[in-house]
């Protein structure tokens, strides 16, 4: 038995590494010559994403300079078998870009020009490689933005962003990446160019568009992109407000929304966070706050003010026990400074932790918060909250040491349990991160396997080989199958905090 | 759990799928007018799928079953001073028939537009029941989710040719507090440029329409921010305003009377003004241009996608030309992929997009 299973282990290699040759002889072809990383040394930059829990080392990576040199990828690729995976700045913490042994790694990095601005039509044509915030910094002479900001910004890449659908901390009022693009250029599986949308602002036919963002490396290879710019709002109000409790703050959410107001930004933190940013940061919070708030409302200046005033009344009524409101710009900075480091400050209380991203009906706030901290106590384990109250999209942050075996493992089955929690009261399991290979199972919670075999189906419409990204996003239904079945399982036996996968 | 009306439409559908006899799908027939002829060998009405299942003004998020009526929804927003953010078209006179399923299906927008976002940008979750008649939910009742591809906003703009709408849910917005109408006379070519423009600017815009000589643009929000906006835009308050935008909405202005074919042209809003010897009227600050006659569709075609768009024959008696641009190989590919995906029996509304 042993020794069957190491001679097919064997064969797989071999398999392996004639594969390898024959897809390096390939793309070794590609004229101009493509950018190829073959050696180990040159891989391990590549062998993960920012879901850092898990690693592969791709067969190959490539990288290349146009949409020609990716189209030449994705078509020896498809004739040769060999599955692709795309990666744009590996930001993406869901594990979506990981690669595979067994498959070319596309990296769209050179691709990162800035192809045009027009600010009269308000868009600019980008190439995948571009950083998020290059787009805003070029944009901004013309008094212009690209407002999705996911917190990453900095780094991540606008071919990312599409792939994910990324949000960020304004999207209340500007929308996620999918209500900000105009057009998405990408090769499918046949190596043909799908012209996804235009500059009009709706095209003929089924939305596809819609299908390719957010579609986690899984439909096309993007090539291009045309993304909406937005005028830079005249006047920005940010307020911070501290509450001795979180259903407090959270009733102060709904009724900032239920007055009219759409806020650009709603913002919150628990204690676990506010006491690691004061420790980090030495911001001055009042002592014994459970949730702060963070609300900026923008338009032009009369209208902000006004709204700011209005926001300010309704922390109060809601009992808030301080509420701040930035003077000027550096004051507002400061402000937002609590939220934006709330990652590194957290990186302080340990050096591992694991970001969850479930999206629940606003109301439900105070309730899932309450099922976050009991089956953190259930597991042991410490969890902050930081995150997008105004969107009801929750970022729980499970502490973990990577070094005490086990903690990873019930770490990722607490997340497991808060998304599956986060389902029951009719919310998702992913709001903004996407599923990548981190919560195929929570999938299968989610939707039923006709629904999973209609993602299949899409797929099948632009890979009909399967080629692209294979595994991530989309559990198999055979997956499901067994899944589900040991959550009957575990529901009916005791020791259901064994870790089973 | 399982809602009667749904289950005994799975049942139907697997039925005509397996005898291969072709469905059109109908809400309350206002856009029967819309896209190729309707056909089917048997209706599938929805009207009796009506009503509001869950609103909440707080969460901004609205779910209503395909058969309720339009204006029933909007009656429910308006009491709570919210609404349908992407204006949805009523069309055929008040009381209208007009359904959220024929809405959604139809992907038609209103003025509001290009400032607020289209019906696909608010549509958070829909449920279908396919052409294998199996009930299936994409998306859902939260603002963000990423979870599986994006197959609810698919649904949006595909006239019923991949699923039946059974229910949808919708992000909803406050309504602006106040609204004012400025009036400026201008040609085409300064009103498109005007309008892109101002789109530019930290402005309150919610429509921008042009026709005869004469551009107007709606301003939406608090009071003070849109006495700012007038002080640095000019033009002269139309008292008509609201009604305008309404008539042109539901297209009761008198360019769309008669029975002529009209055409849309959805371009990129900065394209200077096209075919200038025709009549037209301008909607969406640019983005749509509508002509009314029997024009040559080729050389409107080319015009619209060299536009970086694409034209319709939206209502006309004879739409031998097809309704829709035809598509490109590559986007008509994956068309053909999903279609036999969804409907592989090819009963859904046959040939009211294309020719599948």
């Amino acid at each position: 038995m042993a020794a069957r299973a190491m001679e097919s282990f064997d064969d797989a290699r071999a398999a392996t590494a004639d594969s390898r040759a024959r897809v390096l002889a390939r793309l070794r072809a590609v004229r101009p010559p493509l950018a190829i990383v073959a050696d180990e040394e040159g891989l391990r930059p590549f062998e993960t994403d920012a879901f850092i829990a898990h690693r592969e080392t791709p067969m190959l990576a490539v990288l290349p300079e146009d949409e020609a040199q990716a189209r030449d990828v994705v078509n020896a690729c498809r004739e040769l078998g060999v599955p692709v995976v795309t990666r744009g700045a590996g930001t993406g913490i869901s594990g979506g870009a990981i690669p595979r042994s067994d498959g070319v790694l596309l990296v769209m990095t050179r691709m990162k020009a800035i192809l045009a601005i027009d600010a009269h039509a308000r868009l600019a044509w980008v190439e995948p490689g571009v950083r998020n915030v290059r787009v805003s910094e070029a944009a901004a002479p013309a008094g212009l933005f690209y407002a999705p900001d996911p917190s990453s910004q900095s780094v991540c890449s606008i071919g990312g962003n599409v792939a994910e659908n990324s949000g960020g901390v304004h999207c209340l009022k500007y929308g996620l990446t999918t209500h900000n693009l105009l057009a998405v250029r990408a090769l499918d599986a046949d190596g043909d160019a799908i012209d996804a949308g235009g500059l009009a602002l709706d095209a003929p036919g089924f939305d596809l568009l819609a299908l390719l963002t957010g579609s986690e490396g899984n439909l096309g290879v993007i090539t291009r992109i045309a993304v909406r710019l937005v005028p830079l709002p005249e006047s920005t109000q940010t307020l911070l407000a501290a509450f001795p409790s979180v259903r407090q703050a959270a009733q102060a959410v709904g009724e900032i929304i239920g007055a009219g107001i759409v806020p650009a930004a709603l913002e919150m933190m628990d204690r676990v966070v506010i006491e690691a940013c004061e420790r980090f940061m030495k911001l001055g919070f009042p002592l014994g706050a459970e949730a702060l708030l963070l609300a900026e409302v923008d338009g032009c200046t009369a209208e902000a003010l006004d709204a700011s005033d209005a926001v300010r009344a309704i922390l109060e009524r809601c009992g808030a026990t301080e509420v701040r409101v930035a003077a000027d710009a550096a004051e507002r900075e400061r402000l937002w400074r609590s939220r934006k480091g709330a990652f590194t400050a957290l990186a302080t209380i340990l050096p591992d932790f694991y970001t969850i991203d479930g999206t629940i009906p606003r109301r439900c706030l105070p309730d899932i918060l309450d099922r976050v901290y009991a089956l953190a106590a259930e597991y042991g384990l410490m969890v902050g909250n930081v995150f997008h109250a105004g969107d009801g999209n929750i970022h729980p942050c499970i502490f973990y040491d990577a070094n005490k075996p086990g903690d990873l493992e019930r770490g990722e089955e607490l997340g497991g349990r808060i998304l599956e929690a986060c389902v029951e009261v009719g919310g998702t399991i992913t709001g903004e991160h996407g599923v990548g290979i981190e919560k195929l199972r929570q999938m299968c919670v989610q939707f039923s396997s006709a629904e999973i075999e209609a993602f299949h189906a899409v797929k099948a419409a632009f890979d009909p080989a399967g080629i692209l990204n294979p595994g991530k996003a989309v559990p198999t239904l055979r997956r499901c199958t067994e899944w589900r079945g040991m959550r009957v399982e575990a529901g009916r036996i005791p020791r259901a905090d064994i870790p089973r996968f | 759990m399982a809602d009667p009306f749904v289950s005994a439409l799975c049942e139907r559908i697997k039925a005509s799928a397996e005898a291969r006899r072709t469905l059109r799908v109908r809400g309350g027939g206002t856009k029967d007018f819309y896209g190729n002829a309707p056909r089917g060998d048997d209706v599938l009405e929805m009207g009796a799928h009506s009503g509001i299942v869950a609103y909440e003004p707080k969460e901004l998020v609205l779910t209503v079953r395909a058969g309720t009526p339009l204006e029933e929804v909007e009656r429910a927003l308006a009491a709570e001073r919210q609404m349908l953010p992407f204006d949805p078209p009523h069309f055929a006179g008040s009381p209208s028939a007009a359904t959220i399923g024929g809405v959604v299906a139809s992907g038609l927008s209103g003025p509001r537009r290009p400032y607020a976002g289209a019906v696909r940008d608010f549509v958070l979750g829909t449920r279908i029941v396919n052409g294998r008649g199996e009930a299936l939910a994409f998306g859902g009742r939260v603002i963000k989710n990423v979870a599986g591809y994006d197959v609810s906003r698919l649904m949006a703009g595909a006239l019923g040719t991949l699923g039946v709408i059974t229910e949808v849910s919708f992000k909803v917005l406050p309504r602006p507090a106040s609204e004012v109408t400025l009036a400026f006379a201008v040609a085409q070519a300064a009103a498109i440029e005007k309008a892109n423009h101002w789109a530019g600017k930290p402005l309150p815009l919610s429509a921008a329409a042009w026709e005869a000589g004469v551009l107007r643009v709606r301003l939406s929000g608090a009071p003070p921010a849109i006495a700012a906006a007038r002080a640095k835009m000019g033009g002269e308050e139309d008292p008509g305003g609201g009604a305008y935008w309404e008539a042109l909405r539901d297209q009761r202005l008198a360019f769309f009377s008669g029975g002529a074919p009209l055409w849309r042209l959805s371009v990129a809003q900065t394209t200077p003004p096209l075919l200038p010897e025709h009549a037209q009227l301008v909607d969406w600050g640019g983005g749509l241009r509508w002509l009314r006659g029997e024009l040559d569709a080729a050389a409107l075609r080319r015009a619209a996608q060299e536009a970086g768009g694409h034209a319709t024959l939206f209502s006309a008696p004879d739409k031998r030309a097809g309704a829709f641009q035809p598509l490109a190989p590559a986007i008509l590919k994956i068309h053909r992929r999903l279609k036999a995906a969804f409907d592989p029996a090819g009963i859904l509304n046959p040939g009211r997009m294309y020719d599948f």
